[in-house]
């Protein structure tokens, strides 16, 4: 038996599955079972499951099903959870032109850090990051790993418009813009890849569980690969991992 | 109708349906009407499906002309919609020409009101959805709010006769005053908050600011304690949310909301009165009110219901041009109508000794009088005008027949149910 989540309300019609108030990996994997459990009991009336660091919220339909039916469904599904809570996860690997004009911020942040722009790049893109959810705007991954010896705070001032595709670090986390927005991330270099993209299905390039592994790559590869975005010819490359944690 | 044709765009007009479901997990906002109910209404007055595309016009409405003959009803706020200079009832089916000119000259009550249109608007869905948001640029009408120029497309309507004079029954209408109550769910967060902190949400009012768009309606009012931060670990946020960050004050997340967000949520909105929210303008005042899941249910059950009242007028149909003569109080005097034709079928004795008796539906002043004795009127047309609240409204014949008496003249102040007209007792039975 694993622990049961708690149930919190969200309203007429959702509830919220929380494991626990932490962002850690094994927590997040929970909620993903938990997540495919749900799913594959094909109860209906469910409408949406959106998993993120912690907990899962069960969107219902209320007119369907009453939240006490959405609770035992949730309760019942928690309790038959596979003992083991290893997952098989995608690896997507994203290339990324690391600074000049595509990472504007390198330079400070290897100050910052007290290396040289080449031992962060190294740093940056050594392991494999976890995607623990997607949220925020379309196709955001909220991503875990960044080593701390690079951790460094967000700009005092944002900038105005940060292009799509723009990976940055805000503090201990880093990230990628899926689009243009403004923004106070510290930018050390550029996918060519989108990582949203509405006319597919799923629209975007990760979901909660994947594995990234940022991939440097030259100024002439970045062209190429942004040639064949262009052309909607760009597979991503992307590979299952063993089993993990 | 073919399309609809964009001379103003207003100040927000967009494409929008119930919105995007099943894509919050990839951070894909739902979007879709602010006013979920009244977007639904609009459908089906027009015989659409109830989450079919609309449009949701916001405060400042567009100025809109129609190509080709159609049906179209507006519901939720009242902007003061007209249909070729002449107001548009609201919350009914109404026949529009080709060529025909729709426009708003200003808020009277609400934020938004929904443009629907038999065929609905024909944009291509994006993820299932037709919903505009704006912030990426997705669905709607190139994912953006209307402007002038832009041609709307429409498409087919398989229903092209019986829809004009659907109306949602006057009882049923929303009303949006400047103070109102919201029901709202405890919880998620309500945990993160001292005693002090729930009370004051509790019993205090709070008011909708300016900073209020589609993701949220923005409220000031005495900050609301948090025990600890106002940061959490990020989480999913439903509709209607109402998050706390650390100034206290409160934001209810509304239809553009982020799909995550690292801030306490004190209550959830119920449902059915997520209209409210929608409807609210700045400096209006909320107050909330804890209620149950199941109350919230219960709630949302009665509003549903109120959309099944939906339907034609009990009295045959009124020829279409003359709903452009009438004033927005048409609808009161029309929904008292209804009784009256069901009332009319009880002879009441001491009032009128022969036939039936049309009453009045209102208190009022008789401002005209257009029948007399011996005419044959028609199913809808209209026999007196009656003033009341400062509206004038036309009083109809509920079904053809021989005016037997007329009770009344221009000036008299009549009472609420007094007998205004009096049918020969032989008119009832050729129905």
């Amino acid at each position: 038996m694993q622990a049961a989540p708690r149930i919190l309300h969200a309203g007429d019609s959702a509830l919220v599955a929380e494991y626990g108030d932490a962002i850690d990996v094994r927590l997040n994997a929970r909620v993903r079972q938990l997540q495919r459990t749900i799913e594959a009991s094909g109860q209906a009336g469910l409408v949406e499951l959106v998993p993120t660091y912690r907990s899962l919220m069960v969107h219902y339909d209320p007119m369907v099903l009453s939240h006490e039916a959405v609770a035992g469904l949730i309760l019942e599904a928690a309790g038959h959870l596979p003992e083991d809570d290893r997952e098989p996860a995608r690896v997507v690997d994203v290339p990324v032109l690391y600074g000049g004009n595509e990472g504007p911020d390198l330079g400070d942040v290897a100050a910052r850090a007290g290396l040289r722009e080449a031992e962060v790049v190294e740093l940056h893109a050594a392991g494999d990051y976890l995607v623990f959810m997607i949220g925020f705007m379309p196709g955001f991954p909220y991503l875990g790993g960044l080593p701390p010896a690079i951790a460094t705070p967000r700009l005092a001032t944002p900038r105005a418009l940060v292009p799509a595709g723009s990976v940055g670090i805000a503090g201990a986390q880093t990230g990628i813009y899926p689009s243009e927005s403004p923004g106070g991330w510290r930018l050390i270099g550029r996918t060519p890849v989108r990582l949203f993209d509405a006319r597919l299905e799923p629209p975007a390039l990760l979901q909660a569980g994947d594995h990234l592994r940022f991939v440097p790559v030259s100024r002439p590869e970045y062209d190429a690969i942004a040639r064949d975005v262009e052309r909607e010819r760009y597979r991503p490359h992307v590979r299952v991992a063993p089993a993990s944690p | 109708m073919n399309a609809i044709d964009v001379l103003d765009g207003g100040l927000l007009t967009t494409v929008q349906d119930l919105g995007r479901t099943g894509w919050q997990r990839f951070g894909v906002p739902v979007s879709g009407a602010m006013d979920a109910w009244a977007l639904c209404a609009a459908n089906r007055l027009v015989g659409n499906e109830e989450g079919a595309a609309a449009l949701e016009i916001t405060l400042a409405g567009p100025v809109l002309r129609i190509d080709g003959d159609g049906v179209i009803g507006v519901t939720g706020a009242d902007l003061g919609a007209s249909l070729n200079g002449r107001p548009l009832p609201l919350w009914q089916a109404v026949a529009v020409r080709d060529g025909a000119e729709l426009a708003f000259s200003g808020r009277r009550a609400g934020m938004r009101a929904y443009l629907a249109v038999a065929g609905a608007i024909d944009v291509p869905a994006v993820l299932g959805s037709r919903s505009t948001f704006t912030r990426a640029r997705l669905g709607g009408f190139q994912g953006r709010a209307l402007a002038a120029g832009d041609r709307v497309p429409v498409g087919p309507c398989p229903i092209a006769r019986g829809l004009e004079g659907r109306r949602l029954p006057r009882e049923a209408v929303p009303s949006f005053g400047p103070a109102r109550t919201v029901r709202v769910v405890m919880g998620p967060q309500d945990a993160a908050f001292t005693a002090e902190g729930i009370r004051t949400f509790l019993s205090e009012s709070f008011t909708l600011t300016a900073q209020s768009d589609r993701v949220g309606c923005r409220l000031s009012g005495p900050p609301i304690a948090h025990l600890g931060g106002a940061d959490i670990v990020s989480d999913a946020t439903a509709c209607g949310a109402v998050q706390v960050s650390g100034d206290g004050m409160p934001i209810v997340l509304m239809a553009d909301r982020g799909t995550t967000g690292g801030y306490t949520k004190i209550a959830t909105v119920a449902t059915a009165d997520l209209p409210i929210l929608a409807q609210a303008a700045p400096g209006d005042r909320l107050r909330f009110t804890a209620v149950g899941i199941d109350e919230a249910r219960a709630a949302l059950r009665l509003e549903r219901a109120k959309l099944d009242r939906i339907g034609p007028e009990e009295a045959a149909t009124a020829p279409a041009p003359e709903i452009f003569e009438e004033d927005s109080g048409s609808s009161l005097a029309a929904a008292a109508y209804v009784e009256l034709a069901g009332a009319l079928g009880v002879p009441e004795a001491g009032r009128a000794e022969h036939g039936h008796a049309l009453r009045a539906p209102m208190p009022g002043l008789v401002v005209s009088v257009g029948v007399a004795p011996g005419d044959v009127v028609a199913a809808g047309q209209p026999l007196l005008v009656i003033e009341a609240m400062k509206m004038q409204s036309p009083v109809r014949a509920p079904r053809g027949g021989c005016v037997a008496r007329v009770f009344v003249q221009a000036g008299m102040q009549v009472e609420g149910g007094a007998a205004l007209v009096e049918f020969e007792a032989a008119a009832r039975r050729k129905d």
